[in-house]
């Protein structure tokens, strides 16, 4: 087997187990990453919401936040692992499809 | 490490963009003169690695979370320029589609994960790999080592970052406009908790890989500059 199938074949094993890296952090009660907590959060931490912070923080609208589907955050843990699977699929779809564009324009132009 | 929209004032976060432009310049120009078409899937597995490796979130129970990166593989098996490129792509639709870092610190967290942390990880891998035979332990470890100090780097310019804000930004009163945790904060917590969790995550990941490697196809340990 060509070493590249092994790398894909490695890829969707960690596809598959990526619901892994929210399950474990929720079952331990592990918050968000130091300096990514939401404006909420803030208020709580320092007792204010810096200003520049809330007007920066919703400038962007991502139309999956954090490798959800919006109005999911409640359900169970079957959805939000599939919701995760999905997320990593498509990040990595749209990330191969990049590159293999960027590629063609690096290689054309060296002929 | 992926830091949100928000967290830095606009000098920061301009001064990153522009401090990004003549690497990414230099990443394209670098890896059209010497990428091959057959390394291209290999460039697009590595982007694709990186970005889902960053999903998987270690816990520091009842404290925060971070993950590994990958680039210091991706960099021992594509040279750092090629990294340079597949982790800012994955970094940006990361951004994008997922939120995960903001849009105006998208030059902050390139500087930190797609330059910093590979070209760290890559050379200190050369250092300590140099002249040992391509199946050799010293190899392995070196893939440990680099891929340690390479997010511990970066994890230590993120926490600088943060830090500088409530000195570059603050209201007549005191409150922050940014990120409110000064220096003394910012930098212990993100050095701290990749010194002593997250980096050996990148230490484990980078090293296993690099021994499968050696077993199974070695002479991709050994074409890999893609620099030059």
């Amino acid at each position: 087997m060509k070493i590249t199938t092994k790398f894909w074949i490695g890829l969707i094993i960690l596809i598959v187990l990526s619901p892994l890296g929210w399950i474990i952090p929720d079952h331990f009660k592990a918050g968000s990453a130091w300096g990514e907590w939401g404006a909420e959060e803030m208020q709580k931490l320092v007792g204010y919401i810096p200003k520049g912070l809330e007007k920066l923080s919703s400038l962007w609208n991502a139309p999956l936040p954090d490798y959800a589907f919006k109005g999911w955050e409640e359900k169970g843990l079957t959805h939000l692992s599939f919701a995760y699977i999905i997320s990593a699929i498509l990040g990595i779809a749209i990330i191969v499809i990049v590159i293999f564009v960027i590629g063609k324009i690096l290689v054309k132009r060296r002929d | 490490m992926h830091i949100p929209d928000g967290y830095l004032g606009p000098a920061t976060c301009g001064f990153f963009y522009v401090a990004m432009l003549p690497l990414w310049t230099a990443a394209s120009r670098i890896v059209k003169k010497t990428l091959k078409a057959k390394q291209v899937p290999l460039l697009a597995i590595g982007a694709a690695f990186s970005f889902v490796i960053m999903m998987f979130n270690v816990p520091i129970p009842g404290g925060s979370t971070g993950h590994a990166v990958g680039g210091v593989l991706v960099a021992i098996l594509l040279g750092p320029w090629a990294a340079c490129i597949a982790i800012t792509v994955a970094l940006v639709v990361q951004a994008l589609l997922f939120g995960d870092g903001g849009i105006t610190a998208i030059g902050a967290n390139c500087f930190n994960m797609a330059f910093v942390l590979p070209f760290v990880g890559y050379y200190l891998y050369n250092a300590l790999s140099y002249h040992a035979p391509m199946d050799s332990k010293r190899r392995v470890i070196a893939a440990g080592v680099a891929g340690y100090i390479g997010i511990n780097v970066a994890a230590f310019l993120a926490g600088v970052e943060f830090g500088l804000q409530p000195l570059l930004h603050h209201t007549l009163n005191g409150q922050a406009l940014y990120c409110p945790y000064g220096l003394k904060v910012a930098v212990p917590a993100m050095a701290g908790e990749h010194l002593l969790v997250f980096g050996w995550v990148e230490a484990v990941v980078t090293a296993l890989v690099v021994k499968y490697l050696q077993k199974q196809t070695p002479d991709i340990l050994q074409e890999r500059r893609v620099e030059r």
